[in-house]
């Protein structure tokens, strides 16, 4: 051991990705495989919507493999920093380290620079990184991320979808992602409306979630028996991200639930 | 004709070197770094708001240096590097300060003794702990030697002036508030006199931060308020 490598010393990038590429690139996600689509846990339903203090991003948290169910806790959508949001559909591996090294990519950025990436910025490096993913996509094991935040340019906050070939398209009122994402999207269309005030969007949310799953085999519901709540964070520049607590969200799901088994019983 | 060379000695050799080291390190102002009872606070005097004396490493290790601002920056800036493959490659709570020191100072050492100038650096690695018992502070200089201190650690051209000013005084016990009061009375007392707000630059490692980063710089505001309270 004799101190720092001499690439810490000498590079000239504020990118973790490409550090990592040189210094240790066995520690990032490989670049070969097999057809392995039908093996491996895939994520589901992720939608995200404008609200009137910003945006909302929500997720269910099944993961399945074929038809069984791999896990009913699985979280989809996390902070990426402290001011934008991120939500993966497809398989969960990549997914969760693609999550893991994106939020690392952003603090590395904004430890080295001393300042935080634009959020413009933030949507087009994660689209660098999928088409870094492409060959994986090619054998079947695809990532389509949704991407949301603010920042003081954008305080009204925007939305970012993107394909396996690092497309970036931004999305204006809302958009949903995953296997359940059409059921998701119909209901969003007939609830959401614009400047949605903070109970009404948790509420807009639960529902799309609710539709999906109801549809969708591969898209979990709340879940009263494990109390298990959909994942949902709301994103405004005063507050930055903040995580909506799960019993919150689980007496939303239940007043949904009982007005919807009134609907179905009159 | 090639220059004729004479023999140096090389007791000779290392003292020209570090009189070099420590003469530049003597013209820049001071940073101290002191542990309270929540926290770890770093304060330096430093009139420029954006070309930074204190920073962020990682989740619970800051970093605070004085001496030639681009070698600074560059150890800064390396020590973010080994970070954050560190907790990549294995987990964050596997970015420890002491491995972090151990290759500052394998760095600094290779340097003094092998490059054609040494480092004009001083630096200090602190880490918060979980509890106040396992906060870490460590001092290293231009050579690479590294000291542990328990409550309180000064670096720069008036470090000896600010640690008398401090001695005997165990600040891991103190609020904040008189953490600051006493850190900045000892960086005024070494320096012209007294200092305002806009001639400091201030963070803290905050023990009861929300989230896994616990670095979080103060702003004049927020210094004001310390001072006002």
């Amino acid at each position: 051991m004799s101190g720092f490598s001499p690439a810490f010393l000498s590079s000239t990038s504020n990118s973790f990705v490409e550090l990592a590429r040189v210094v240790a690139p066995e520690a990032l996600p490989t670049m070969a495989g097999h057809e392995l689509g039908q093996h491996v846990p895939e994520g589901t339903t992720i939608i995200c919507f404008r609200t009137a203090a910003g945006i909302l991003m929500a997720g269910d948290r099944r993961a399945t493999i074929g038809n069984m169910i791999a896990s009913h806790s699985m979280e989809k959508v996390r902070p990426a920093d402290d001011y934008s949001v991120i939500g993966i559909a497809g398989t969960a591996g990549l997914a969760l380290d693609l999550i893991r090294l994106y939020q690392l990519e952003l603090e590395h950025y904004e430890k080295i620079e001393g300042a935080r990436l634009s959020l413009g910025g933030q949507a087009n490096r994660l689209a660098s990184m999928l088409r870094g993913n492409l060959s994986l996509a090619m054998q079947g094991l695809s990532v389509v991320p949704l991407f949301a935040g603010v920042d003081e340019m954008t305080p009204a906050g925007q939305i970012f979808s993107f394909d396996v070939t690092g497309g970036k398209y931004e999305e204006h009122r809302f958009h949903s992602i995953g296997s359940g994402s059409g059921f998701a999207r119909g209901a969003l269309k007939k609830l959401w409306q614009p400047d949605l005030d903070a109970d009404a969007a948790i509420s807009v949310a639960v529902e799309a979630l609710f539709d999906a799953s109801d549809d969708d085999s591969a898209t979990g519901g709340p879940d009263f028996i494990r109390q298990i709540a959909p994942t949902i964070f709301t994103v405004d520049l005063e507050h930055g991200v903040v995580e909506i607590p799960s019993a919150d969200v689980m007496s939303v799901a239940t007043s949904v639930v009982d007005r919807r088994t009134r609907k179905a019983q009159s | 004709m090639s220059q004729a060379q004479f023999y140096v000695s090389p007791e000779q050799l290392m003292k020209d070197r570090a009189d070099f080291a420590r003469k530049g390190i003597a013209r820049g102002r001071s940073v101290v770094v002191l542990r309270y009872d929540e926290g770890i606070l770093l304060l330096a005097e430093n009139p420029s708001p954006t070309l930074h004396k204190i920073a962020e490493i990682y989740d619970r290790i800051g970093f605070a240096a004085v001496g030639k601002y681009n070698e600074f920056e560059t150890m800064r800036q390396a020590g973010v590097r080994y970070a954050d493959l560190r907790g990549y490659s294995y987990h964050r709570s596997d970015v420890t300060a002491r491995g972090l020191t151990n290759a500052y100072a394998q760095t600094l050492a290779g340097v003094f003794t092998t490059e054609a100038k040494p480092f004009e650096v001083e630096l200090v690695v602190a880490e918060l702990g979980l509890s106040s018992e396992t906060d870490q502070l460590y001092r290293l200089s231009y050579d690479g030697s590294l000291m542990d201190e328990t409550e309180h650690v000064a670096i720069g051209g008036q470090a000896d002036a600010i640690t008398a000013t401090l001695k005997d005084l165990a600040t891991s016990v103190l609020p904040l508030r008189e953490v600051f009061d006493h850190g900045v009375r000892a960086l005024a007392a070494a320096s012209s006199g007294s200092l305002s707000t806009e001639d400091l630059e201030a963070a803290v490692l905050d023990r009861n931060a929300s989230g896994h980063r616990t670095f979080k710089r103060l702003s004049d505001a927020m210094m004001a308020q310390l001072q006002e309270d």
